[in-house]
């Protein structure tokens, strides 16, 4: 092959080079958009993901009841009137994550909590009444919740969070939202 | 010396056409007959051939059980029982790749503290060093994927726990992980996804062995002395040197790995995984396999969840930075009295971090598990750095064959004493 002479004049070849290299790297990032996408939950997983349904009547005082929306584990808590003071009393400054009981409940309706019910450390299930709030206990790596599911030792950083649901009538929620 | 030729001559009509198109034979015959190895290696040096070979069973006993298996949420348990009751041997293939699993990570901590000890990451064989870093976190990779297929509690808790390490990213953490998902928490996809790399990786380890014993043929062997091959007196040839001592040690390994087998199959698993995946509730105490604790201990140390992600992961990439961070020039730690007490304290302080991490993270394992990750970290970046400028090493022999000969590694008064060792 003959030497090509460098010429101060952008030649042909020069454009040719860079417009095939813009288009390549278009396209090489075209095509590694469906590879990365497949990875996302499928339409399949999020239809299952419709709001359900829970009757709340069965749940007694005192009971913690696991649902499942979109796979993920809900605890629906029927709070006793001690375990609501307590939650209500607690000054925000003694609150890793400060949030009032009252942010985490709906008005008049008090005795109903409705948080997730995995750790917000690394995911496991705490124990429920369990350690020092008799709130939850998570055993992997020791996060203490009280009876608002609010953080208050351990290496958890935030609260349980709340999953979207609303009143239908006094004994009955729906959680999730359509997606 | 030998009676072998040091290059291949291909003698047949059929070598010698295959020779002149490919020449693979030639390439074997110089990388694992001819090649010449330090005449002073001791047992230490066998357990790359061991590595070799569980890389070969793991792959084997995998195909198998691949044959077996069931990837599916709904199926996945019950399919591994399928494997241990109806499948013909299939309870001895499961056990092989369980217990193959952990043994395989027994000759790779052995092939790494060998390499700490005798300073084979030092010039020049920094890349062959980086290599091995990069499949041992392949490895890890494997495995925890591998553990993940039986989808018990602890398979089901231990990816649940691993794959929200990644939420504690800024920002895209929490779509990664939905991303790692396919979905709102661990379930049928991941299992899915696990299942495909699982079956991938092993290969793309064998890629990545290729290379690491290309850029060991290239400098060679280190040896227990530390100091250059200086003339052929110093080699002997592999075959049949290395063959038989590589064969000799693999069987006794491998026999062990039949005492698991066969007598305490399920010693180093968990009983928790033989209870199906549940995700309404976690086992009251979740501990990942043995070969990770050290490792789950340093992320348990540190109070802040990204922190403690960050130090985990450091904790292995420190290792790629070694021929850097160690700033003496002589590699064998046998000439470097002081470095030999700080080997033997990281030695201690991995067994001890080791037991922490099984141990539930509260009061005084807390501390301790706290104490131990500043001396991990101080022996790369504080220990490590200055002993190379403090130190005053021993004599170093004028060759290997001198060692070997006169059996004195040091106290003799050589001119080449303690100079710096140079490629
Ligand atoms: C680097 C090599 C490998 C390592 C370290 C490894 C590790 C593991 C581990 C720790 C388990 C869980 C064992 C248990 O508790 O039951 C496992 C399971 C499994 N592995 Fe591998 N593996 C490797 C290679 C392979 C390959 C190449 C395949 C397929 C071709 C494979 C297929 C399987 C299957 C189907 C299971 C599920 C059955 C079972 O749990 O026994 N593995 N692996
Ligand atoms: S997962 Fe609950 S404390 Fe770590």
């Amino acid at each position: 092959m003959a030497e090509t002479t460098p010429t101060a004049e952008p030649t042909r070849r020069d454009f040719l080079f860079i417009a095939t290299g813009a288009t390549a790297a278009i396209g090489v990032a075209a095509v590694a958009w469906p590879f990365v996408a497949q990875l996302a939950p499928d339409a399949e997983v999020i239809a299952a993901g419709a709001p359900i349904e829970v009757d709340l009547a069965p749940i007694s005082e005192g009971q913690i009841v696991r649902v499942f929306w979109r796979d993920t584990l809900i605890f629906v808590r029927h709070r006793t009137a001690e375990e609501i003071e307590q939650a209500q009393e607690t000054p925000l400054s003694d609150l890793p994550d400060p949030e009032p009981d009252s942010d985490r409940v709906v008005e008049g309706r008090e005795q109903w909590l409705i948080v997730y019910g995995n750790c917000t450390h690394f995911g496991c299930v705490p124990l429920d009444f369990q350690g020092q709030y008799r709130g939850w206990f998570c055993p992997c790596h020791g996060s203490v919740f009280d009876t608002s599911g609010r953080i208050r030792s351990g290496p958890a950083p935030i609260n349980l969070p709340l999953p979207p649901y609303e009143f239908v009538d006094d004994t009955t929620i729906i959680i999730g939202e359509a997606a | 010396m030998s009676t072998h030729s040091p290059t291949y001559v291909p003698k047949s009509a059929g070598a010698k056409w295959l020779e002149s198109r490919l020449p693979i034979i030639g390439l074997v015959h110089s990388s694992f007959v001819a090649y010449p190895v330090p005449r002073n290696l001791n047992y230490m040096w066998t357990f790359g051939a061991i590595l070799m070979i569980m890389l070969v069973l793991q792959i084997v006993t995998g195909i198998v059980l691949a044959m077996h298996y069931t990837p599916h949420a709904d199926m996945a348990f019950s399919s591994v029982e399928h494997i241990m009751r109806n499948v013909e041997y299939g309870w001895l293939m499961r056990y092989l790749h369980a217990n193959g699993a952990s043994m395989f990570f027994v000759a790779v901590y052995i092939h790494m503290f060998r390499g700490l000890y005798y300073g084979s990451y030092k010039a020049p064989r920094e890349v062959l060093w980086i290599l091995g870093v990069i499949i041992l976190l392949l490895m890890m990779a494997t495995a925890f994927m591998g553990y993940v297929l039986p989808w018990g509690q602890m398979s089901y808790w231990g990816a649940t726990v691993i794959t929200n390490l990644f939420s504690v990213i800024p920002v895209v953490g929490d779509t990664i992980v939905t991303f790692l998902w396919g979905g709102y928490s661990v379930g049928n996809p991941t299992l899915n996804r696990f299942f495909s790399l699982h079956y991938l990786l092993p290969f793309m380890i064998f890629g990545v062995v290729l290379l690491h014993v290309w850029a060991l043929h290239v400098p060679g062997n280190n040896n227990p002395t530390g100091i250059d091959v200086k003339t052929k007196k110093d080699t002997v040839p592999f075959h049949p040197y290395m063959t038989v001592k590589d064969t000799f040690s693999a069987t006794l390994f491998i026999l062990v790995l039949c005492w698991f087998v066969f007598y305490m199959p399920n010693y180093m698993g968990h009983a928790d995984n033989y209870v199906p995946a549940d995700p309404s509730i976690t086992p009251s105490h979740i501990v990942p396999e043995w070969y990770f604790l050290p490792f789950y201990a340093i992320l348990r140390a540190i109070p802040n969840a990204l922190l403690g992600v960050i130090a985990m992961f450091a904790a292995i990439a420190v290792l790629a930075f070694l021929p850097w961070l160690d700033t003496s020039r002589v590699r064998s730690g046998s000439y470097r009295p002081i470095f030999k007490l700080f080997f033997w304290l990281f030695v201690v302080v991995n067994l001890g971090l080791g037991y922490l991490g099984a141990m539930p993270a509260e009061g005084a394992y807390v501390i301790w598990a706290r104490i131990l990750t500043i001396l991990y970290f101080a022996h790369f970046f504080v220990f490590l750095p200055l002993l190379g400028l403090l130190e005053k090493p021993k004599a170093l022999p004028n060759s290997i064959s001198e060692s070997v000969l006169k059996k004195s590694g040091s106290g003799m008064p050589q001119g080449a004493a303690a100079k710096p060792q140079d490629a």
